[in-house]
């Protein structure tokens, strides 16, 4: 099997899936409990909190929240800065190619009164930081911007924005990194990033385990009631075999991040060269292979206008490769991808794309393998080709 | 800029002789230890003063340490240059251009050691002044009050400029002022009392009573983690002596005498702890007492507890306001800690009206009435638990779990 759906879900690491299963076996205790097994519970969670701050610069144990994962991390990000901000006024500017957990966490935040900046992005897909920072009024209170978007893998200019932000006062800045953490680098406090949210089963780590990032100055407002746990912004028994699990899935992902992006952009290189060779096929988001670039390195998105993408997923699947339409979050929906409409894509081109995503498992040999069986779906596929006139 | 040298000063240490070598040695060596991370740096002694040469290591690393060693009043990074009055005017423009905010007035003020150099520290002060003003158009003389005063040292051996002086810990070398014991609750202010003690140069071993079952082995934790915060400040290890109070501290709440409870308690823990500072050479106590705080600490209660022990009791935090002592235990560190929730012995059986006023003559029978008090009081030296605790030591939640899962 060929598992092109990384940006989907990764295979968890073997070391992580012992880690994992010891510490159901010995630590079940609760980590709130007064006795020692509890004790003993809740010290590998502050050591998994420790280790996490290591691997992010200048970031302080405490200033990490853990969570069930990114969708959570965004949620109390978005609505816990929102409702501690409302007084320093009701306007956030974000972009119209965020994930639902932002965009729709935004959308529900303006029918509770608050003026929402959703900008658009360029053909590669990205927002500029002029246009962040155009954006911006004196009612402005919280700017959210992901670092990769999880469908066509364009970058977006964090620190740039960061840096802006800094002459603006105190405008809270989140940053969703679910799709970029082990696959980029990653710098909180050169790019004055506020909240940054992320989660473990994009690194290798089990799902039900995320992070959300709080700058030491921020207070939250609590969006959930509950036991007081993870400072109150996060209550409920915290899941402490995949905190540990994840903490090391982490720590794996990003001390190999650096080989991991530069052997990434070589089969990003070598897959987008395959895809010029088929005309059908057109390469969605930028061509950058590179740090610094604006494509990530492990995101390769392609439409094949007049038809329909999950024809192409399920013919691929035929020969062992699977892949995404979309994102994989919403690819039951039969509507065209609201990111690539916002990129500026036509309708035709913005319903017809494939995500493929790889990781540490594929080389050479299977983007070789992947565009080969590409080459021959696509010849299948010709006559039954519907092009809207 | 990114200057040659930092100049350390120390306070003025009002000792001479055999004394003033005891310290400068104990200075240097703290010096040599906070700067050891940097192996290109070079130290030197002068009378009063340390001269450290950088030779390429940052300046601003070096600092953070340099602001934590007992003993240092003050250091400033300095610019070394020869002894030509061109080389001192353009050091002097490259140390003025290099401030974080460029200020709207200062002063030059010239020291000329090196007599055989040509101006004396008048004509300098111009010669310097003047091309400064020269080339840093808008800044304007003030020798009253300036915002920045550059200072040039002309030394037989080189000429130092520099302007900013960065405030350091202050106090005495480590060590330098005998040793005391340290009565660590776990609270806010005895880590505070603590650090004050070790920064004016007293070296300080803790006590911890615990009531083992009434108090959890979290409430030790805590204090070890205390002991490791205070260890960093000067590098050594710190003796945490950890005695069982759990029998004294039953027979006590049994007494019947309910508002006495605490001050009974304070006077056997006096006691233990003078017998333990016998044992360990200290000619001290120091407390976290802090005027009028709580019950056992007004003025009255001071006195009928602290007659229990000939030793000293130095309380560092006698006539500090709660915010102050508040802000001081964040600075060092230790207030997060200070606040985790877990009892003390001292929180536990706390009555409802503890006395703010006992009676010394009450106080004396009620003791009397607990028929086997001194056995307790010397059963409870002799198993007391003493553990030393390094600045690197490995906390609980360092070491938990296996090394392999994370």
């Amino acid at each position: 099997m060929y598992y092109f759906d990384h940006c989907a879900s990764t295979p968890p690491h073997g070391d992580v899936i012992r880690t994992m299963a010891e510490i159901m076996a010995k630590h079940y205790a609760n980590p709130s409990s007064l006795h020692r097994s509890g004790q003993e519970a809740r010290n590998l969670l502050e050591r998994s909190r420790s280790v996490i701050a290591g691997l992010f610069a200048g970031t302080e144990a405490n200033d990490w929240l853990f969570t069930s994962g990114g969708t959570e991390s965004n949620n109390i990000a978005i609505v816990g800065a929102a409702r501690s901000l409302a007084r320093n006024g009701k306007h956030i500017v974000t972009t119209a190619i965020e994930h639902p957990s932002v965009y729709d966490t935004c959308r529900q935040l303006e029918q509770e009164g608050w003026t929402v900046t959703y900008l658009r992005a360029d053909e590669t897909g990205v927002v500029s930081a002029d246009a962040v920072e155009a954006a911006l009024t004196d009612q402005t209170s919280l700017v959210s911007v992901m670092h990769v978007n999880n469908e066509v893998g364009s970058v977006q200019p964090i620190a740039d924005i960061g840096q802006r932000l800094k002459s603006r006062g105190n405008i809270v800045f989140h940053v969703d990194g679910v799709q970029s953490v082990g696959k980029l680098p990653i710098d909180l406090v050169g790019s004055r990033v506020d909240l940054f949210s992320a989660t473990a089963h994009k690194v290798g780590g089990p799902r039900g385990a995320g992070l959300l990032y709080i700058h030491p100055r921020l207070q939250l407002a609590q969006v959930y009631r509950g036991g007081g746990q993870e400072r109150g912004l996060r209550p409920g028994t915290e899941n402490v075999p995949a905190i540990v699990a994840a903490a090391k899935a982490f720590r794996l992902a990003i001390e190999s991040q650096p080989a991991r992006a530069e052997r990434m952009y070589a089969l990003r290189q070598r897959l987008i060269a395959c895809l010029d060779g088929i005309p059908e096929l057109m390469l969605n988001g930028s061509r950058d292979t590179g740090i610094g670039g604006k494509a990530a390195p492990n995101i390769v998105h392609f439409s094949y206008p007049g038809m329909k993408p999950e024809v192409i997923v399920h013919m691929l699947e035929q020969h062992e490769i699977l892949t995404s339409t979309k994102s994989a979050c919403s690819s039951k929906s039969d509507e065209p991808s609201r990111v690539l409409l916002e990129m500026g894509l036509p309708r035709e081109r913005a319903s017809s794309g494939v995500r493929v995503s790889f990781g540490d498992e594929h080389g050479d040999a299977e983007i070789e393998w992947l565009c080969s069986t590409l080459e021959m779906v696509v010849q299948k596929l010709k006559p039954l080709e519907r092009r809207e006139d | 800029m990114n200057p040659d040298m930092i100049l350390i000063r120390f306070g003025e240490f009002t000792v001479k002789g055999k004394n003033r070598d005891r310290f400068d040695q104990r200075i240097m060596a703290k010096v040599k230890r906070a700067v050891s991370d940097f192996p290109r740096a070079e130290i030197t002694r002068a009378y009063g003063r340390i001269y450290i040469t950088l030779n390429g290591e940052p300046y601003e690393a070096m600092a953070v340490k340099l602001k934590s060693v007992f003993g240092i009043a003050s250091f400033s990074p300095i610019r070394r240059t020869v002894n030509e009055l061109e080389a001192i005017r353009s050091a002097a423009l490259d140390v003025m251009r290099a401030l974080p905010k460029q200020p709207d007035t200062f002063k030059v003020s010239v020291r000329r050691v090196d007599k055989g150099f040509p101006h004396d520290s008048q004509e300098m002060n111009h010669l310097v002044g003047g091309h400064v003003l020269r080339e840093l158009p808008g800044l304007k003389v003030n020798v009253r009050e300036p915002e920045v005063e550059l200072k040039v040292e002309i030394q037989p051996e080189g000429t130092y400029v520099f302007s900013s002086v960065v405030q350091g810990a202050g106090g005495y070398p480590h060590g330098t002022n005998g040793k005391a014991l340290l009565m660590l609750s776990g609270g806010i202010d005895s880590p505070v009392a603590g650090y004050l003690a070790m920064r004016q140069g007293l070296e300080i071993e803790a006590v911890h009573y615990h009531s083992y079952p009434f108090t959890s082995e979290q409430a030790k934790e805590k204090v070890i983690e205390l002991v490791r915060i205070l260890s960093q400040f000067t590098g050594s290890s710190i003796k945490l002596h950890l005695v069982s109070f759990t029998d004294i501290q039953t027979a006590i709440a049994q007494c019947d005498h309910n508002s006495l409870i605490i001050t009974l308690m304070r006077r056997s823990m006096l006691r233990i702890a003078e017998q333990l500072a016998g044992q360990r050479e200290a000619l001290g106590i120091v407390t976290g007492d802090s005027l009028g705080q709580v019950a056992s600490q007004t003025l009255s209660s001071m006195n009928v507890i602290g007659r229990t022990t000939e030793l000293p009791l130095l309380r560092p935090l006698i006539t500090m306001d709660k915010n102050e002592i508040i802000r001081i235990a964040r600075q060092i560190g230790t207030f997060e800690t200070s606040i985790l929730p877990y009892e003390d012995c001292c929180t536990l059986f706390v009555p409802k009206n503890p006395t703010t006023n006992p009676n010394l003559g009450i106080v004396e029978k009620a003791e009397e009435s607990i028929s086997n008090l001194d056995e307790m009081i010397l059963q409870a030296v002799a198993t007391v638990e003493t553990l030393t605790i390094r600045p690197d030591i490995r906390t609980a939640v360092e070491t938990a779990g296996q090394d392999d899962w994370f």
